[in-house]
């Protein structure tokens, strides 16, 4: 086994294991922190142990019967259902109207509309943060809305871009020839062709919303603190296992999300 | 809206008729960007000239380049060399960790490389503060690494593996593994295994080979992931923030102290404008070294 090639340069499986270690390695440094911390958020004890000695639900009573808990994370859920809305439609918009139109502008236009996943958070944080303190903005809402759907715009429209590079025009053409307006070809024809993309554009664009922190730091508080912020606060703080707890919903939450994005995956294939 | 073709029978369908509805409905579709590019505008473009305004300006609001000759105070030089320390390490380790990841992937078959995907994949999705907080609890004094380190015997008392530099390289090349690992990955997919064969009937050996094709032709790739990992870390601010417990100086952290701690505009402003000029100098200056390394890899 040890000596059968495993390459078409003849290397075989033995020669290289010590790459097959080092990869193990990265792949254990990987995986395992996100995954450790889901045993360790049943412990019993104040201080965090793996393995626990002994186990219990108490961190996650914490957070489900602690009022500032569950009202930041149904602020981080109102603010990421908000931007999905309004970051699938206007990346989704912008997307197509650069793929049919093209012109001298479109490079900078989708240059000036990728911006946002270039720029370092924290500028865009204290930049935001300067600007909604003059238009009353801090600490609302809405304000986390816009800031949020501005970061995930970029990723819909990479999302929906590629959906549109294995889209076949002539479809729509032919939809437009047998009499449907535009708006009628695209949501008949063009949509459910590429409805797998505008989908995962969505997942990132919510992702994007409700994993952010650094801007959330700065224009959220108080009442309107979202679940990040409040977790960032009492990291920094003190070490509060209830943050574990959370942290291994939000770990499992993940994982279901890959599992999901693999089966659709499946699926369109 | 309606193009000529929608209209009824009969109409004289002539050539100038086409090309205005046609120009009509291009208006129409690049104007779809728009509501994106309002919105890009109000939350970046407009703070970002405001904030570079406001850097002109001294605490008096006489133009003077006062907040720019602050940046060369011990603290701010430290604070860079610190960023550019950090940026630079946690690069090469995401190098030397993620090159043979990436290799050992592409040279995968498709199905295997899906399975073992899943675990890059999987960092990628989890939220960074979630990562952060777990290698907080990791690498703690009383944290389990230092549990077993000190239970194998190994050290006689616990290491200070947080709240400093080492606790912040650990966890952002924790952060940053997959933004190397992914476009190198798919770098390294694209080259022809018929090449390596090709070199192998040449009489080259597996190392030669490796050496002298595989290695130039990843090049781009890894460029690029370089590139990608450096400039993040530049930026980065929520890891250093937690893991370095305010001991790790870097860029980001001082504006946010400028900003959250001093209310100092001016510094943050200066601070931010000069962040953003390095960052596009460090991409400007990447896309012109890749656009060389692809030139001299024979692809045009």
């Amino acid at each position: 086994m040890l000596n059968t090639p495993a390459t078409s340069t003849q290397v075989t499986h033995g020669q290289r294991l010590w790459l097959y270690a080092t990869v193990a390695l990265v792949m254990a440094f990987l995986v395992i922190p996100c995954i450790l911390v889901i045993p360790m958020s049943f412990s019993d004890s104040q201080y965090l142990e793996f393995p626990p000695r002994s186990l219990s639900l108490r961190w996650y009573e914490a957070f489900f019967t602690s009022t500032e808990w569950i009202q930041s994370a149904v602020v981080s859920l109102k603010v990421a259902g908000l931007t999905t809305v309004l970051a699938t439609v206007l990346g989704m918009l912008a997307s197509y109207g650069l793929y049919k139109a093209t012109s001298v502008f479109t490079p900078i236009t989708r240059g000036l509309l990728m911006l946002p996943m270039m720029i370092p958070l924290i500028f865009v944080a204290i930049g935001v943060f300067f600007v909604y303190a003059r238009f009353g903005l801090n600490n609302t809402i809405t304000g986390l809305v816009l800031a949020h759907t501005t970061l995930a715009i970029p990723f819909v429209m990479i999302a929906v871009g590629n959906g549109l590079k294995s889209f076949d025009p002539n479809l729509e053409r032919a939809a437009r020839s047998l009499g449907a307006s535009p708006v009628t070809a695209f949501l008949t024809v063009t949509l459910p062709q590429i409805r797998i993309s505008v989908f995962s554009g969505m997942l990132f664009a919510f992702v994007t919303s409700f994993d952010e922190v650094v801007v959330s730091l700065f224009v959220s508080s108080g009442a309107n603190s979202t679940l990040t912020k409040r977790m960032f606060a009492n990291i920094r703080d003190q070490v509060d296992p209830t943050v574990a707890a959370i942290s291994s919903m939000l770990v499992a939450l993940s994982i279901v999300v890959l599992i999901a994005a693999q089966f659709v995956k499946r699926k369109d294939a | 809206m309606t193009l000529a073709m929608d209209e009824a029978p009969g109409m004289p369908l002539n050539r100038a008729m086409l090309k205005s509805a046609r120009r009509r409905e291009r208006r129409i579709l690049s104007g779809l960007a728009l509501p994106a590019l309002v919105l890009v505008a109000c939350i970046l473009l407009i703070p970002f000239a405001w904030l570079a305004w406001l850097s002109l300006f001294d605490a008096a609001g006489n133009l003077s380049a006062q907040n720019y000759a602050r940046l060369l105070r011990p603290a701010y030089v430290g604070s860079f060399l610190t960023t550019f320390k950090v940026a630079g390490l946690v690069t090469a380790l995401c190098v030397v960790f993620g090159y043979p990841v990436a290799y050992l992937l592409s040279q995968l078959s498709a199905r295997a490389a899906q399975i073992l995907l899943v675990f890059v994949i999987l960092p990628f999705w989890t939220s960074v503060l979630v990562r952060t907080y777990a290698w907080l609890v990791l690498l703690q004094r009383n944290g389990v690494i230092n549990d077993w380190l000190l239970s194998m015997g190994v050290i006689g008392e616990p290491l200070a593996l947080v709240h400093n530099l080492t606790g912040t390289i650990i966890g952002m090349v924790h952060v940053m593994l997959p933004f190397l690992i992914l476009p190198l990955y798919a770098s390294m997919k694209a080259i022809d295994p018929v090449l390596l064969r090709a070199a192998a009937n040449c009489g080259a050996s597996p190392s030669q080979a490796f050496r002298q094709v595989f290695l130039p032709l990843s090049m781009p790739g890894l460029a690029s992931g370089i590139a990608l990992t450096f400039v993040l870390c530049l930026g980065f601010y929520l890891t250093p923030a937690l893991l370095g417990g305010g001991r790790v100086a870097m860029w980001s952290t001082q504006i946010a102290d400028a900003v959250s701690k001093f209310s100092n505009w001016g510094a943050a402003s200066a601070l931010s404008v000069a962040l953003l000029v390095v960052t596009a100098v460090v991409l400007w200056g990447v896309r012109r070294l890749t656009d060389a390394l692809s030139f001299s890899a024979g692809k045009p």
